[in-house]
């Protein structure tokens, strides 16, 4: 039904595809455009553009405010579902190893210009995360992605590489010879059903399912716990107590978005519901669900899984349960378990190692603590974590001795992600035939014979099932943009099936799942409203978890104090990066320059190690260490961190990702060693030494401590109940005393203002990327960051306090401020900031001349100067230096000229689309019907939006709450933005 | 504080009118000397220099500086006040002087003047190249046009530029003015046609004539009358760029004053520097006397007790608002924190260095006069410095606090404003007499001692 709307021409009005029609008669021409678009003139784009009839007109107008219109070609026939100038938003979903969340995609003139997340599912409810945000510019990255099928780095054809493969493929089958497809865990039911079909269709041909980053962990512990092999759902929105073994819930453990939107519900507090829960958090690094927690444990991994035994202990005889002997932990464990019992049933305990046997220790503690069914469900299990590690290596080993005839790898990467490259190789070099789906390029693509291009996701047909019973749909928002074929198309072409994924999939949820319900009467409506609203949800048969195997427990601890008994000296962690994640987004220069919300650092990974380490050593910020493997990274002091531990980022140092992510960082997956049945992401860091060389990270904070002033408000729980202003005294104080002779300020229509809940905030740094793909927020590099440009407009702020050896965090969105009394207007000579009537800080790009003294003016330091032309500039070769990667940029807002000041608008054009909605219904405006980006965008819900004059607004009443406070109120600027006090729940 | 008796000699040496003429012109007559050609290319080269930065900045951005997100002026703006500040003296000088009757200014204003011409010369490109669009420059003026777009009264920088400019046009007015009795005395001593046509056309006429005198006379006290406040209102407005700010060590009621201070401290202080220097190459010790200089040098002691008391002032007011933020830049950024360095190399330039001036063998020394002259304008240089930067660069928020270097760039606009300064002081030295002739003339004591040699020259 989408189909069409993707490209425009009038080929169309006669019922043409031209682009297919293209490729039917002339497709050794156009893969010549587009193999040359990369390293030839912009012109052979647009001949391109001109030749297929489709009119990108934004794209051109948008390249520069003063340059001339280029080429705009109008629709000789209206298409019927489109008004230019308005979005058509689809219904799709995002899914990356383990993270699922379902998303809404909004197209403008056919394309797809911005993510957010889809409000219909009950799992995210409208949340998204950095990843998930910047995903979209993947979708224009014509530098890294394969742009048509090859064998042996040479174009080949999609009919001559299908005859080539499924002959070989026949071949092998009919000799009995083994062949392998590996991919990541999949979370779409259908296409492990296309799996399997092609499973029988090509005898031989195996499934493995290896994650980079693997939680099959979770899945055997439950197997060894209980005898089925489930993966439960943690509900943190159940927990009052939570206890996280080194588990980064909020950033990178399973799903994030899922969690932060959960986790926020049990920390936002009111006078209706003053409460919270109380989260410990026992880690080696500093992640940001450590600097949220109420209490933060810094150990070495191998002392967490010390406590972790200590614990189970603790709670085994406070339950009457026979303990077993465990080694001493610094540290009250008889009182914690005393306070998990005391929350029956209402507390959560995760840890996030690798090792099967600290999960079932994990496993026995909440089935101690009354958390199955209360806090961790399993009625509707997660259908994540499938990967199968053993598996994985024993195919690497087969493979090797030449048993398997042919590889097949979709959307995986082990050549970059599997620690042993050596192996790796030589296992490839003994497979007769590989083969690769990827869509975008990877080292292990790079060494396989056939390169057959997947789609983007967003060009793409699919289907995922995050959760038993919830599913969502996944649906093209553009024509494919090169010559690529989704995976399952490729599947279906092999096996002979003349239909395409979109009919197969149509056809599999009808019969699967349409008689699962009973709204829709015919499958055709069933399907299109599925479609529309991207997910459907069906109730489904509880899985009923067999009684607990105690002694799993008991010999769980054995193996683990054996392991932790080998742990004497300085230790390592890895773990998955915030933005980058497992690297596989690593040419993504939005999540490149996303600043670690912690350490504040962007396009790099370090070493962190503790303050009391690196006095010790006597290394300091930026000194390159060289560790045990030859692996070279600088060191960053990073407080919180455990002593005598150093964790560093995976993610980084890829060697063929593309322009922006080649060779940023080190690659720390080599670190990643073989225990038992897991892969363990920390180990015993047996030498380091220093190189002396020194690196200079890209930061965008340098300076830490709040130096005493009022700017981050916090209180703890016990003084909120007794006075819901505590912490905030401050404010009576301003109000009462910051006084102005003029007289107040009056707003007619409306009065925007924007609450930012700091107890809910995690720190997560999604509306950052949110806003920079809402407002063509354009990206400045490595060296620009740490020359302290940075274009970001909005900015997470982190302060420490307390001793560095273990601080309080606070994290702080700042964005403009929209100050009633703005410094930085009253300064502009030329009146280029002016204030609108509804009280949005305004700028006219225009009018600006570049004098900048509003940047030294606002005490905010939020306004932000165009240092450079960002856009169509080779010196800042992202995405805004290529025809594609404009593509993503939103039309309704300007692309900003060298030397003009720039900053938030609160997302005016959203503002004003929303108002002309309203008028055009003949309304008033609905409350929270505006979204700006980062409101839409945040998992928890920590930024409202709205109207002051509409007295009964969310916002109008939050500015009214006790713990309301404008950052520098003494300054009397009068800001629209307001902050909610941060409130701790520390053990009384 | 200065001796006005009726004996004192400001000019030295028995001369009669025809030798002051003689000596006076003798930098425009004849060929130029080897260190002028020296000069000129040296300015020249320092002048491409600049040339180039300017390009730099304006075809590839503000990028090429070493500003940051915080701290959006940095060398520009500090070399714009710094310029400005030199740019006073001159004016300063020749009104001041002439309102409270110090006669033995009058050797000095003509070259005071010059330095004032091209000092402001120099400022004024800052506010200029430091646009992030300088070829919309002209948004600031407020000229009427179809999309009814205005300028906005209530910015400093518009003021900025109405004072500036009107500094500039008072000035040069002022300096050429005063020099056209002098253009005509070189219009009737040269022999060259087209030296005779140039100086004729610039002496706009001058006959000598009792009655011109008369005219002269009145259009330069109504000039003065006029440049007095201004003198005043450029520096003040520029300290109210940074006053009417809300940034912590900007925002003080005392920055006009306290900035008006120190350009003329600083004016005072390049004045010293420029004739001594002059006074070496050129043969003029006989009318820019050590009597001048110690005058001079008495007027830096003051002006530095009066910055020094600025400075405590600042400190103390920090300390008794009880505004946390004021006391952090005061006390900590500047005092004993990451700009202590320029703090204290300010504070001993400024407010200790010259107090050697008590010691009259200081005020009589060339060469103590001269690096005190040269450390006072470093330290002036470094009050610019520490006021601008260290209030930007950590202000409320620490999480924008960041620090800042110069770039090549920076470097290069500055060097090319002195090529510029150097240049047209060389030009100036080359072409016009550095010394008012016909103001040194009525205050040398040729009535009194020379009868019998007098001679009427003109």
């Amino acid at each position: 039904m989408m189909k069409n709307n993707y490209w425009k021409s009038l080929e169309e009005k006669e019922g043409k595809n031209p682009v297919e029609e293209l490729q039917e008669h002339k497709e050794s021409s156009m893969i010549d455009v587009l193999a040359n678009e990369s390293n030839t003139k912009a012109s052979s784009r647009r001949d391109f553009l001109k030749w297929c009839g489709i009119s990108f007109v934004s794209a051109t107008v948008l390249s520069a405010c003063e340059n001339p219109v280029k080429k705009a070609i109008p629709y000789l026939t209206q298409p019927e579902e489109l008004t230019p100038g308005k979005g058509i938003w689809y219904a799709s979903t995002y899914q990356h190893g383990n993270e699922y969340c379902p998303i809404l995609v909004k197209n403008r003139d056919g394309r797809p210009i911005k993510i957010e997340g889809n409000y219909s599912s009950a799992i995210t409810g409208g949340g998204t995360t950095a990843r998930v945000q910047a995903s979209i510019l993947t979708l224009y990255d014509n530098g890294a992605r394969y742009q048509h099928p090859r064998k042996n780095g040479q174009p080949i054809t999609w009919d001559d590489a299908d005859r080539e493969i499924i002959a070989r493929l026949k071949e092998f089958s009919a000799q009995g010879r083994k062949m392998a497809l590996v991919t990541p865990s999949l979370l779409s039911p259908a296409t492990k059903t296309l799996i399997s079909q092609a499973q029988e269709a090509f005898p031989g041909l195996e499934v493995i399912t290896w994650d980079p980053v693997s939680l099959e962990g979770i899945r055997q512990a439950h197997m060894e716990s209980f005898g089925t092999a489930v993966f439960p759902e943690y509900r943190f929105d159940k927990a009052k107590l939570i206890v996280s073994f080194g588990a980064d819930f909020l950033g990178s453990w399973i799903s994030p978005a899922v969690h932060a939107r959960q986790y926020a519900a049990t920390r936002k507090i009111s006078q209706d519901k003053p409460e919270m829960s109380r989260h410990i958090q026992i880690e080696s690094r500093m992640s940001i669900t450590g600097a949220n927690a109420d209490e933060r444990i810094p150990v070495k991994p191998s002392e967490q899984l010390n406590i972790l035994m200590a614990l189970y202990n603790a709670m085994a005889r406070a339950t009457g349960n026979t303990g077993s002997e465990v080694p001493d932990v610094d540290y009250d464990v008889d009182s914690l378990a005393r306070d998990i019992l005391s929350n029956r049933g209402q507390s959560l305990i995760v840890c996030d190692h690798q090792s099967k046997e600290s999960q079932v220790l994990v496993n026995a503690i909440n089935i101690m603590a009354g958390n199955y069914n209360n806090t961790l469900l399993t009625e509707n299990p997660l259908m994540t974590g499938m990967g199968d590690d053993t598996r994985f290596e024993q195919l690497l080993s087969q493979m090797e001795e030449e048993q398997y005839a042919a590889v097949i790898f979709c959307n995986s990467n082990p050549v970059y992600h599997f620690h042993d490259r050596e192996r790796i190789t030589k296992a490839l070099n003994n497979t007769e035939l590989t083969i690769s789906f990827a869509s975008t390029r990877d080292e292990t693509a790079e060494t396989c014979t056939y390169i057959l291009p997947d789609n983007h996701f967003l060009e793409s047909w699919n289907d995922a099932m995050f959760k038993e019973g919830h599913y969502s749909l996944a649906q093209p928002a553009i024509h494919r943009l090169f010559n690529t074929r989704q995976m399952q198309d490729t599947l279906l072409a092999w096996m002979g099936d003349d239909n395409d994924f979109h009919t197969w999939l149509k056809e599999y949820w009808s019969d699967t799942l349409f008689g699962k319900q009973s709204r829709y009467p015919d499958r055709d409506s069933f399907w299109m409203h599925s479609l529309q609203a991207g997910v459907f949800e069906h109730p489904v048969n509880p899985v009923v978890l067999p009684a607990i195997r105690m002694a799993a427990a008991t010999e769980a601890i054995r193996t683990l104090r054996q392991y932790t008994a080998q742990n004497t000296g300085t230790e390592y962690l890895v773990y998955p990066h915030l933005s980058l994640y497992d690297g596989a987004s690593a040419n993504n220069p939005w999540l490149q320059e996303l600043p670690d919300p912690v350490t504040s650092v962007a396009w790099d990974n370090f070493a962190a190690v503790s303050p009391a380490f690196a006095k010790a050593n006597n290394i300091s910020d930026g000194d390159v260490i060289r560790i045990g493997n030859g692996m070279t990274i600088p060191v960053l002091i990073q407080p919180g961190q455990a002593d005598d531990c150093i964790a560093i980022a995976l993610g980084y140092g890829r060697t063929q990702a593309g322009k922006a992510g080649d060779l940023v960082g080190s690659n720390a997956f080599p670190l990643i060693r073989k225990a038992g049945t897991a892969r363990f992401f920390n180990g015993q860091l047996d030498a380091w030494e220093k190189t002396g060389d020194s690196h200079r990270f890209a930061r965008t904070q340098t300076h830490f401590s709040m130096e005493g002033r009022p700017i981050v408000r916090e209180s703890t729980l016990d003084k909120y109940q007794k006075d819901p202003a505590a912490g905030n005294e401050l404010r009576a104080y301003h109000q009462k005393y910051a006084l102005t002779l003029y007289p107040e300020d009056r707003f007619e229509g409306h009065h925007w203002a924007l609450m930012i809940d700091l107890n809910a905030c995690t720190g997560c740094s999604t509306c950052v990327i949110a806003c920079q793909s809402e407002n063509n927020v354009p990206v400045v590099g490595k060296d620009e960051v740490r020359r302290r440009r940075i274009m970001h407009w909005l900015r997470v702020d982190r302060y420490y306090n307390g001793e560095p050896e273990n601080p309080g965090v606070v994290f702080q969105p700042v964005m403009c401020m929209h100050c009633d009394h703005a410094p930085c207007e009253n300064v502009c000579p030329v009146a280029a900031t002016t204030h609108s009537v509804a009280g949005i800080n305004q700028m006219a790009y225009n009018r600006c001349v570049g004098t900048k003294y509003c940047i030294n003016n606002c005490p905010y330091k939020v306004r932000r100067f165009n240092w450079f032309a960002y856009a169509n500039n080779k010196a800042f070769d992202y995405h805004m230096n290529s025809d594609f990667g404009r593509m993503v940029l939103n039309p309704d807002v300007t692309v900003r000229e060298r030397g003009v000041v720039e900053k938030c608008s609160f997302c005016v054009q959203r503002i004003q689309e929303g108002k002309l909605n309203a008028k055009s219904e003949r309304r008033k405006l609905k409350d929270g019907e505006i979204l700006p980006a980062c409101v839409q965008s945040c998992p928890a819900g920590a930024l409202v939006f709205g109207d002051l004059n509409d007295k009964d607004s969310r916002v109008a009443g939050l500015i009214k709450d006790p713990r309301n406070y404008h950052l520098l109120e003494e300054l009397h600027t009068l800001p629209s933005v307001g902050y909610l006090t941060k409130i701790r729940n520390p053990k009384a | 504080m200065i001796s006005t008796s009726l004996d004192q000699t400001l000019v030295k040496g028995h001369k009669n009118y025809g030798q002051i003429t003689d000596e006076l012109l003798a930098n425009t007559e004849g060929r130029p000397p080897l260190w002028w050609l020296v000069g000129i290319g040296l300015g020249g080269l320092m002048l491409a220099f600049g040339g180039w930065a300017m390009y730099t900045s304006v075809t590839v951005g503000l990028g090429t500086w070493g500003l940051t997100n915080s701290v959006a002026w940095g060398w520009d703006i500090i070399n714009f006040v710094w310029w400005i500040g030199i740019g006073h003296a001159g004016t300063a000088f020749t009104i001041f002087f002439l309102v409270f009757r110090q006669k033995w200014a009058a050797s000095i204003n003509r070259s005071a003047e010059a330095m004032t011409v091209f000092a402001v010369m120099c400022a004024g490109l800052f506010p200029l190249i430091h646009m992030g669009r300088p070829w919309l420059a002209f948004f600031i003026m407020p000229y009427p046009n179809t999309r009814l777009l205005w300028v906005n009264y209530n910015s400093p920088l518009f003021w900025d530029v109405l004072a500036i400019s009107t500094y500039l046009i008072m000035s040069i007015t002022l300096w050429y003015i005063g020099m056209v009795p002098d253009l005509a005395t070189i219009r009737d001593r040269t022999k060259n046609k087209l030296r005779k046509t140039i100086y004729g056309i610039f002496s706009l006429g001058w006959d000598g004539s009792l009655y011109t005198y008369n005219r002269y006379e009145t259009l330069m006290k109504l000039l003065g009358g006029l440049a007095a406040p201004l003198v005043i209102s450029v520096h003040t407005i520029v300290a109210l760029d940074f006053a009417v700010s809300v940034l912590p060590g900007w925002h003080a009621t005392i920055l006009p004053p306290y900035f008006f201070a120190g350009a003329i401290f600083s004016g005072f202080a390049m004045v010293l520097t420029l004739m001594i220097l002059m006074r070496k190459v050129f043969n003029i010790s006989d009318y820019v006397t050590l009597k001048h200089f110690d005058n001079i040098a008495h007027v830096l002691k003051y002006g530095s007790l009066v910055i020094g008391l600025a400075y405590a002032i600042e400190l103390f007011l920090a300390w008794y608002s009880g505004v946390e933020y004021e006391i952090y830049t005061f006390f900590n950024a500047r005092a004993s924190g990451s700009f202590s360095t320029a703090f204290w190399i300010m504070v001993v330039c400024n407010a200790i260095v010259p107090q050697v001036f008590w010691f009259k063998k200081a005020r009589k020394s060339l060469l103590s006069l001269f690096i005190v002259s040269v450390l006072i304008n470093v330290g002036m240089w470094y009050e610019r410095f520490v006021i601008l930067v260290s209030s930007l660069a950590e202000d409320f928020l620490p999480s924008s606090w960041t620090s800042y270097q110069p770039t090549i760039v920076d470097i290069g606009i500055y060097v090319g404003t002195f090529g510029l300064f150097i240049v047209g002081m060389l030009l100036f030295v080359r072409f016009i007499p550095v010394i008012a002739i016909n103001e040194v003339k009525p205050i040398s004591r040729i009535g009194k001692e020379n009868k019998k040699t007098e001679k009427h020259v003109e």
